[in-house]
């Protein structure tokens, strides 16, 4: 097995220190603008579909100029305040190296009379406006999500540091057993070592664990990543670094509906609309679909579900707004297909055919003609 | 009628009960004194509380038309003294012209004796009944003589009356009578001992007498309350007497048959053509020749002649004549300029407008309509709006539903102009209406003069001036929500400006003195700006 050595990849962001001179430059404006007697306003950018161009040469949805702007007027002086705390508070985290939560920073907010959050929706919102207005990821502005990453199995070594002694740390993915690596919330100081062939990301936990059950990765010399979903930030940036790094090739695998279609793998893939500013760090360009596709379900006569409403509205929405769907006829006519046929279909509906059918005959045939993969 | 009569004569003849000539026994004349001891509701005294009022109102009125019509500024002393339980002495006295000694017991003794009766001219007081009816209700409620004292002049002394009527025959019986000591040049004093109930509140005597200081700015009123040690004063906030009104023949307009039949009868006139000009205002030869041959008659017949039928005749010829308007100098408001100064001097309110309409007519008769509004202050937020009625600058304090002011002011849509107002209800809001009604003959309706009758022409007019004052208090109201909306601006900005200041605080180290100053200007900033 051919073994690549990890090379650090210079993260294109910038360092603590000019987060806490970017929100200091931005309150000194704010500031004097007071003082001149004007109404001061902050700028951030759109955060939506509308407000992205795809770009297929990198890759990624590239976020356009669009931008609003939050003047302090009596109606927003609440929000105003909110956003400027926030910021504040920020500044603190940064300078003394501490992390807060999501949920953290809102109940750190409780002590802010006023201007408290009452809900923590509220307070993600104005934390991913100013995450937004420094154009950085929220782990720079010391918050943390609260969900984990996702989880790694196969040909793979982490290397990570001891905390304190800054010992290196060699974990190998294919050394769980029946468990998993799991991904950290900052993967930028991670190095990679492997052997294998590519990486495949499974949308559900039950498929991944099937496939690390009878050990797919070693069969197909691959790293099994398991998304849970739409995946998390840190997921996404794990698998980019790693595919990055070692010149990977990543497979999809996920439901065959319009949610694992553009929620996941899409997002996966070029980024999404809500963090427009970050999709050039977040996006796996080299990602491919590998299925459930609409024309499995005929192919491998896969039992269906009825598409929902919601479904429908999904894949329409794509359809006629996601820049993305618009640049690919392939996948405007898988969508359409979709919709002209009316059902969705789960990764585990393979089991029709034998619970191993999946690993002894789909990936398989699907492996054998890789150029069939939707972009 | 006369079937169903006969049908039960079938059954049983009824038996005759009494013939014309034993009903002829009983048929005799009704002294207007004993009507009055039988229908004292009709003039106003049905309540213990009320007749006190009445009482002392019949006694102001009085006293202010005296003293207007001789030209002097009112000055009243009222005095209410408890002498017994339920039991009252009422006193009021004038610095009027007096009244001239032979005349004295006819006034006050009399029912329907008077000089009001028979001019048309604007007064307070129309029919002469109102203060001998107050002695009466105190004659037979206590056996005790109305007190009067007057004096004329420097010259002459000053006369005490004890006067009873002979409720019989409508005449008034002298108990007393002798010369007093009397301070002033000229005076009246009236003091009547009644059974009463003495009540504070909305139809108490104080509020009456605030209220004709508020329609009388020209008159200044002490009122000494029953226990009361020092009077309540409400000073004049005017020096001019009101215009003086001018006497009026009545108009023909206003003129019904019966009214007519009676005209033509004492008429001095020798001819139809001459009577008309000379009886009613507005009317020239022409006008004359023109009614009286519209009803067929000949200008030379002599007005006593004229039968019952040929006056219909007249009545309906002077509908169909153009006749104009009567003259409208008659009239003296009190002037939106002193109702202002009265509601400004007595009421503590934000707002004060005032508005008198022109002159008009109903049915012959000239009136005008003046309408005063407070609002704001002190004036409670909460209850539904005061109402003050006035006619002749009399109060009109009892039977609110039943006047034209009331029903003018409900059918008034407050809502567009600021207030709430309930379905078939009077506004709610810190606000005090005043209304007044001058005419040469305010439409009473009864003889009690509590409520204006709801002519049209008068309803229009409230209307119209009801309308004016509303838009100059939506004016308000708007300006006055605007400040709010300013004042609750301002206390929003402020629970948030602070933490725009911390927070800058604590990203730039700011001091204490640069974050106060961050503070201070934006909220100066942002008070400043229209944005919401």
């Amino acid at each position: 097995m051919p073994r690549r050595t990890a090379k650090k990849t210079a993260a294109a962001k910038p360092t603590a220190e000019t987060v806490v001179e970017q929100i200091q430059t931005e309150a000194k404006q704010i500031y004097n603008k007071i003082l001149r007697k004007r109404t001061p306003s902050l700028k951030f950018p759109v955060r939506s579909l509308s407000n992205v161009i795809y770009q297929p040469r990198k890759g990624y949805f590239q976020i356009k100029g669009k931008k609003k702007e939050r003047t302090l007027t009596v109606g927003t002086v609440k929000t105003f305040a909110q956003t400027l705390r926030m910021m504040a508070f920020s500044k603190e985290l940064v300078e003394t190296d501490d992390i807060a939560t999501k949920r953290e920073a809102y109940y750190v907010s409780k002590n802010w009379e006023e201007t408290r959050f009452n809900e923590q929706p509220e307070s993600d919102a104005v934390m991913e406006d100013v995450e937004a207005l420094f154009r950085v990821n929220r782990e720079q502005l010391g918050f943390i999500p609260e969900e984990k990453g996702g989880d790694v199995a196969g040909q793979l070594t982490v290397i990570d540091h001891d905390r304190e002694t800054g010992e290196e740390l060699r974990i190998d993915c294919t050394r769980f057993g029946s468990g998993a690596y799991s991904i950290p919330i900052s993967v930028e100081g991670l190095g990679f070592e492997t052997g294998a062939e590519f990486i495949l990301a499974i949308e559900t936990a039950g498929m991944f664990q099937r496939l690390v059950k009878h050990a797919y990765w070693r069969t197909a010399n691959c790293i099994l990543v398991s998304l849970g979903g739409v995946p998390t930030r840190a997921c996404r940036r794990f698998i980019r670094r790693l595919a990055d790094d070692q010149k990977l090739l990543v497979y999809v695998f996920v439901d065959g509906d319009p949610y694992g279609y553009s929620n996941i793998y899409r997002t996966l893939k070029v980024g999404s609309g809500n963090a427009a500013h970050l999709n050039e760090f977040f996006c796996v360009p080299q990602a491919r679909f590998l299925g459930v596709t609409p024309y499995d379900i005929t192919e491998y006569d896969l039992p269906t579900h009825p598409l929902k409403a919601v479904d429908v509205k999904r894949a329409k929405d794509a359809l006629k707004n996601d820049p993305f769907v618009r640049h690919h006829t392939q996948w405007q006519e898988a969508l359409q297909l979709q919709i002209k046929m009316g059902v969705r279909v789960e990764q585990q509906a393979l089991a029709k055919h034998g619970l191993n059918y999946v690993i002894d005959e789909y990936l398989p045939q699907k492996m054998a003609n890789r150029e069939a993969f939707l972009p | 009628m006369r079937e169903s009569a006969a049908m039960t004569s079938k059954k049983a003849k009824p038996r005759r009960r009494a013939t014309a000539q034993s009903m002829a026994a009983k048929q005799r004349d009704i002294s207007v004194s004993e009507f009055f001891t039988k229908n004292r509701h009709l003039l106003g005294f049905d309540s213990p509380t009320k007749a006190l009022l009445t009482s002392i109102k019949e006694a102001v009125d009085n006293s202010l038309d005296a003293c207007e019509e001789a030209g002097i500024l009112p000055d009243l002393d009222v005095e209410i003294q408890e002498v017994g339980e339920n039991r009252y002495r009422v006193i009021v006295t004038d610095n009027g012209p007096g009244i001239v000694k032979s005349q004295i017991p006819r006034i006050f003794g009399k029912l329907l004796y008077g000089s009001k009766f028979h001019r048309l001219r604007q007064s307070r007081g129309q029919q002469g009944i109102g203060i001998s009816a107050a002695g009466m209700y105190g004659q037979l409620t206590t056996a005790k003589p109305i007190v009067i004292e007057s004096r004329v002049s420097r010259r002459k002394p000053a006369h005490r009356y004890e006067l009873v009527i002979d409720t019989l025959r409508n005449k008034p019986v002298i108990k007393r009578e002798l010369e007093v000591e009397w301070e002033a040049a000229h005076g009246t004093r009236v003091e009547i001992e009644m059974e009463a109930v003495y009540k504070r509140g909305r139809h108490g005597v104080e509020t009456y007498l605030r209220q004709t200081a508020l329609a009388n700015p020209h008159v200044e009123v002490r009122f000494l309350a029953p226990g009361e040690e020092e009077p309540l004063i409400s000073a004049r906030s005017s020096n001019d007497l009101p215009e003086e009104a001018m006497e009026i023949k009545p108009h023909p307009y206003g003129v019904e048959v019966g009214l007519l039949m009676r005209m033509l009868k004492e008429s001095k006139a020798r001819r139809l053509r001459s009577f008309f000009q000379a009886e009613f205002s507005r009317v020239g030869p022409t006008l004359a020749t023109r009614i009286v041959e519209g009803a067929e008659l000949q200008v030379q017949t002599s007005p006593r002649r004229v039968s019952t039928e040929a006056a219909e005749r007249l009545v309906q010829s002077i509908r169909q004549t153009r006749i104009p308007s009567p003259p409208t100098d008659c009239l003296s408001p009190i002037g939106a300029d002193r109702i202002l100064a009265s509601l400004e001097q007595q009421i503590d309110a934000e707002l004060f407008v005032a508005v008198t309409r022109s002159p008009t007519v109903y049915r012959g008769n000239p009136f005008q309509v003046e309408v005063g509004l407070a609002y704001g202050g002190n004036l409670p937020v909460d209850d539904l709006i005061t109402l003050y009625r006035f006619a002749n600058r009399v109060p009109l304090l009892y039977q609110q539903g039943a006047c034209a002011i009331h029903r003018s002011t409900l059918s008034t849509n407050w809502k567009s102009y600021g207030l709430q107002q309930g379905r078939g209800a009077l506004p709610s809001g810190p606000m005090l209406l005043m209304a007044h009604v001058a005419s040469v003959w305010v439409p009473f309706t009864s003889e009690s003069k509590e409520a204006v009758a709801g002519y049209d022409e008068i309803i229009r007019e409230l209307k119209l001036a009801l309308q004016e004052v509303g838009r100059k208090l939506a004016q308000h109201i708007r300006k006055d929500r605007r400040r709010q909306d300013a004042a609750r601006k301002r206390a929003y900005i402020e629970q948030y400006i602070p933490h725009i200041g911390i927070a800058l605080k604590d990203i730039l180290d700011l001091s204490g003195a640069q974050e106060s100053k961050v503070v201070d200007t934006l909220s100066d900033t942002l008070s400043r700006s229209r944005k919401m």
